[in-house]
């Protein structure tokens, strides 16, 4: 029997991959936007998780706005991304270093 | 079923100033630069019309769109600091996208779209409003970081504010699922309402209010999750740079406070001491790392952060006082900080932007009012009476004090004198830093003189801001501040 907890379990996995994906990443910044993605997944699959474990709509309205704001997310990280590529010659993410923090 | 029509009135001056800033996309849009002062014009007036509009609403409290949306007191006043932080930004930027030939329209009008999201944020009353205020100004903020495009440090500025403001907001929404889980609910009146003793006392709750307070506490930039705001404040444009010290910050505050004091009240214990050791680590990690600094938007990365560790101060002591003190402190903040800035933003030499600290010796030979505006800045972020900043950290403390008076326990009365004593210290401390600047103003061989400031906007900017903080311990422009936000504090807290 698959229950909510399986669902779950799956969800905190595929964030948990989404963070380890942002600070154990070394080889491009690509690979941070799919992580990105990741996280949000991750917040989808719990959200219609508890929707229908609730028998509540409202999980799944709330996925449909995460949906939408994901997309015009990724498309302005590509965007700042180019951008970035254009002066740098490089999406390495051993080089975004001009500034030390 | 038909769902009745919400009452739209409530959101007027939202709906107004977002109608206001695609009117104006489109004059930008068409007119290319040519339009570009019409367009950075119209943008400041539509500020001061939506700050009109907030304040001859009706201020009574009020909900609307399926309770998503709540009009009171308090954010009332929020909106109009909100407003006038983007219309100060604003006019201030006017000189400067002249002189380094970034005359794009779409600058004032991405100013107004993130101000939308952020007066979203501060009537947001559910998480749902909540995320689409919050993304809404964040995606707009994360193009105006880069918006110089053609240098590297602000292409570098812009992607590492995306990459970790995404992730923020991916803790934060990841939060809001287990919240909803546990409770079913992500409305902060039924959040509220949630009785003490059932249901509250579940892990999964305090997880999911954790994590939706860090997204927030990224926003704010509050140790431990300051490590964006340095390289932003440094690579992003000087203009862009004083918006977000400023407006942004104070959205992101004012929706910790509704969230912690209206939503998560019920689990008031559990938070209470997670703020206060916040508010500590921030006041000493900003006091004590801007003292290396030599470039003075990094500095001033540093001193915003060590301020939002004295707002977060009079949040933890999760009182209407505590309240009061946030909203006081928020006011003086930002008249302070764009004064600063402002200032910061004039220095230039041989056309070029000068941000080192050095560059400001001999300002009082060459430019003696302008070195005498950033000595009040200066003294005033530091805490000297009578200046605004000293009445803004002693309503802080005074209002922890109180909390430690009236603690349920010992252990955290302890935990606010301690907190308020530690805070005290390390203003004194960080005076040396505000001190050293002042010493490099007066008293250091004059450097190479600066440009002579353009546009009349940006010394309008430092006049006003020095008034304020100069006359803000008279009666007459104490007393209504202070007035207006116990009033705002009242609305919240009862």
């Amino acid at each position: 029997m698959i229950g909510l907890w399986n669902y779950l379990i799956v969800g905190a996995l595929v964030f948990v991959i989404g963070v380890l994906g942002i600070f154990l990443n070394r080889k491009n910044v690509i690979i941070i936007m799919m992580s990105i993605e990741l996280i949000l997944l991750s917040v989808s699959i719990n959200f219609v998780t508890f929707s229908a474990f609730l028998g509540d709509l409202f999980g799944q309205v709330f996925v449909m706005f995460v949906l939408t704001v994901a997309a015009a997310e990724s498309a302005i990280g590509l965007a700042i991304l180019m951008v970035y590529f254009r002066n740098r010659g490089s999406i390495a993410v051993e080089d975004v270093n001009t500034m030390k923090g | 079923m038909i769902a009745a029509i919400p009452e739209f009135g409530i959101a007027l001056p939202e709906i107004v100033f977002a109608g206001l800033a695609l009117v104006l996309l489109m004059i930008g849009t068409f007119g290319k630069e040519r339009s570009m002062g019409l367009v950075t014009a119209l943008s400041a007036a539509s500020c001061l019309v939506a700050i009109l509009l907030v304040l001859l609403m009706d201020t009574a409290t009020a909900t609307s769109f399926e309770g998503l949306f709540i009009v009171d007191k308090f954010a009332g006043y929020m909106k109009v600091l909100v407003l006038l932080g983007s219309g100060l930004s604003i006019v201030m930027s006017a000189g400067y996208l002249q002189r380094e030939k970034l005359q794009r329209p779409e600058f004032p009008v991405l100013i107004l779209l993130a101000t939308v999201g952020m007066m979203l944020m501060i009537s947001a009353n559910d998480i749902i409003s909540l995320y689409v205020g919050l993304e809404l100004q964040s995606l707009a903020l994360y193009v105006l970081a880069s918006f110089h495009r053609d240098t590297i440090r602000s292409a570098e500025a812009g992607l590492k504010y995306f990459v970790l403001g995404a992730l923020a907001s991916g803790v934060l929404l990841y939060g809001a699922t287990l919240v909803y889980g546990f409770t079913g609910t992500t409305s902060f009146e039924k959040l509220a309402a949630l009785h003490p003793a059932e249901g509250v006392q579940t892990v999964g709750l305090w997880v999911g209010m954790a994590l939706v307070a860090s997204g927030l506490i990224f926003k704010v930039s509050a140790v431990p999750f300051h490590m964006w705001t340095p390289d932003v404040y440094e690579g992003a444009p000087t203009p862009v740079t004083a918006m977000f010290a400023v407006a942004p910050k104070i959205a992101a505050v004012a929706l910790l406070v509704r969230l912690l004091m209206g939503a998560f009240a019920p689990l008031v214990h559990q938070w209470q001491v997670a703020i206060l050791a916040i508010s500590i680590m921030s006041m000493a990690w900003g006091g004590y790392a801007a003292i290396v600094q030599r470039n003075i938007k990094r500095l001033m990365a540093y001193s915003s952060i060590a301020n939002v560790g004295y707002i977060l101060l009079g949040l933890a002591a999760g009182t209407e006082r505590g309240v009061e003190s946030v909203l006081v402190y928020l006011a003086i903040y930002l008249f302070m900080t764009a004064g600063a800035f402002a200032v910061i933003l004039t220095m230039r030499r041989d056309g070029q932007m000068v941000e080192y600290l050095s560059d400001l010796a001999g300002l009082s030979h060459s430019r003696p009012l302008l070195a005498l505006a950033m000595t009040v800045f200066m003294f005033s972020l530091g805490g000297i009476p009578p200046l605004a900043g000293f009445i803004g950290k002693l309503y802080v403390f005074q209002a922890a004090l109180e909390a430690g008076n009236h603690a349920a326990t010992a252990g955290m009365a302890n935990a606010f004198y301690i907190a308020a004593g530690l805070g005290a210290t390390i203003s004194v401390v960080s005076m040396f830093y505000y001190l050293w600047i002042i010493k490099i103003i007066y008293m250091d061989p004059p450097a190479a003189p600066l440009d002579r400031p353009a546009g009349a906007g940006l010394s309008g900017v430092v006049l006003v801001t020095t008034l304020f903080t100069l006359l803000f311990s008279l009666t007459f422009v104490v007393g209504p501040v202070v007035g207006w936000a116990d009033a705002a504090a009242q609305s919240l807290t009862h």
